[in-house]
């Protein structure tokens, strides 16, 4: 049981996350996850403000049960099946986190000073959670896809235009960590 | 149930990513700062793992589950719209720690902050829809 309990290692996860994909494709559909964001706009009335949104979104529901679905497992490995242990990070990642004032670093997935109450309830924090997720949202649609539809589904079925959102992904990544976020926490 | 195979899969997703740490806000910055191999060694297996099964569906022209031929659809040829959106996807992946898969999977880890998350993508998907049009793509 401990090797289910402890962390999976890299090589054990990617083949797995392959088999999302491959099982999604058997069932006749395809591995997208922000295609959700779309239908939950679908399903707000967003289609009488942009035809983008005009569309039948019952023929996503499959799409939104493997959100839930994917819930429950996050409640599932998060709860039963682990060890309470340490993410074990590099100690620079460690060390450059502490001067930008994060403690306990790696001890929870996330870190406190991001997604704890106490950041989440002043401007700071809150507006760090609406600019990222407001990003990653007009972003992943804009591309056509986030990291499930082309660095995973794209780049399986070597598709260029995936490989260019990707290196896309890492310019904006890159940008963000490098240099914005030390601007926010220091 | 026809939908209960796809809520199976989520929880086997939901239950690799929080068990491969991608899920992680700490991992996503550490992977920006070059300072792991971790979530390279996930990608790149995936990725790997992906092009063989894609081509094993290809070479044997493999059925779904109803027995419909299987076609996977090539993505749109274009340079603007990915490298735009793909840069705007990744300041946000980087801040939020956190993309779309793993939105939904750590609310079920009890991180419901996350969910302020959600709607402000849901808000930022809605834009890109009012502004479609008038973006280089």
């Amino acid at each position: 049981m401990e090797f289910i309990l402890d962390p999976w290692p890299w090589y054990v996860s990617g083949p797995l996350i392959a088999m999302v994909m491959f099982l999604l494709i058997y069932f006749g559909k395809t591995f997208g996850m922000s295609s959700n964001l779309r239908t939950f706009c679908a399903i707000g009335g967003a289609g009488k403000k942009s035809d983008f949104f005009n569309f039948k979104w019952q023929e996503q529901k499959w799409n939104l049960m493997v959100v839930l679905g994917a819930v429950i497992g996050g409640f599932i490995a998060h709860f039963f099946l682990s060890n309470p242990t340490n993410i074990d990070l590099n100690s620079n990642t460690v060390q450059i986190l502490q001067s930008f004032g994060f403690e306990n670093t790696g001890k929870t997935l996330l870190p406190q000073e991001i997604y704890g109450w106490d950041a989440v309830l002043s401007l700071k924090g809150l507006l760090i959670l609406i600019v990222g997720g407001f990003l990653v949202g007009f972003g992943t649609r804009y591309a056509g896809g986030c990291t499930s539809g082309h660095a995973i589904s794209g780049l399986s079925n070597l598709q260029i235009p995936s490989l260019i959102a990707v290196v896309g992904f890492f310019i904006g990544g890159l940008i963000m960590t490098h240099f914005i976020i030390p601007l926010i926490f220091k | 149930m026809k939908y209960l195979k796809f809520i199976l899969t989520g929880v086997f997703f939901g239950i690799v990513l929080v068990k491969s740490e991608a899920v992680s806000w700490y991992r996503i910055f550490e992977m920006f700062r070059f300072e792991s191999f971790h979530m390279y060694g996930i990608i790149g297996t995936a990725v790997i793992t992906g092009i063989i099964l894609v081509q094993l569906i290809k070479k044997t022209n493999l059925k779904s589950i109803e027995g419909t031929p299987i076609a996977i659809p090539d993505k749109n040829k274009s340079i603007t719209r990915y490298l735009l959106g793909g840069s705007i996807f990744g300041l946000g992946w980087a801040l939020a720690g956190a993309c779309p898969g793993p939105m939904y999977i750590l609310v079920g880890t009890g991180v419901f902050s996350m969910l302020i998350v959600i709607a402000a993508a849901v808000a930022g998907t809605f834009v890109y829809g009012l502004l479609k049009n008038k973006l280089p793509h």
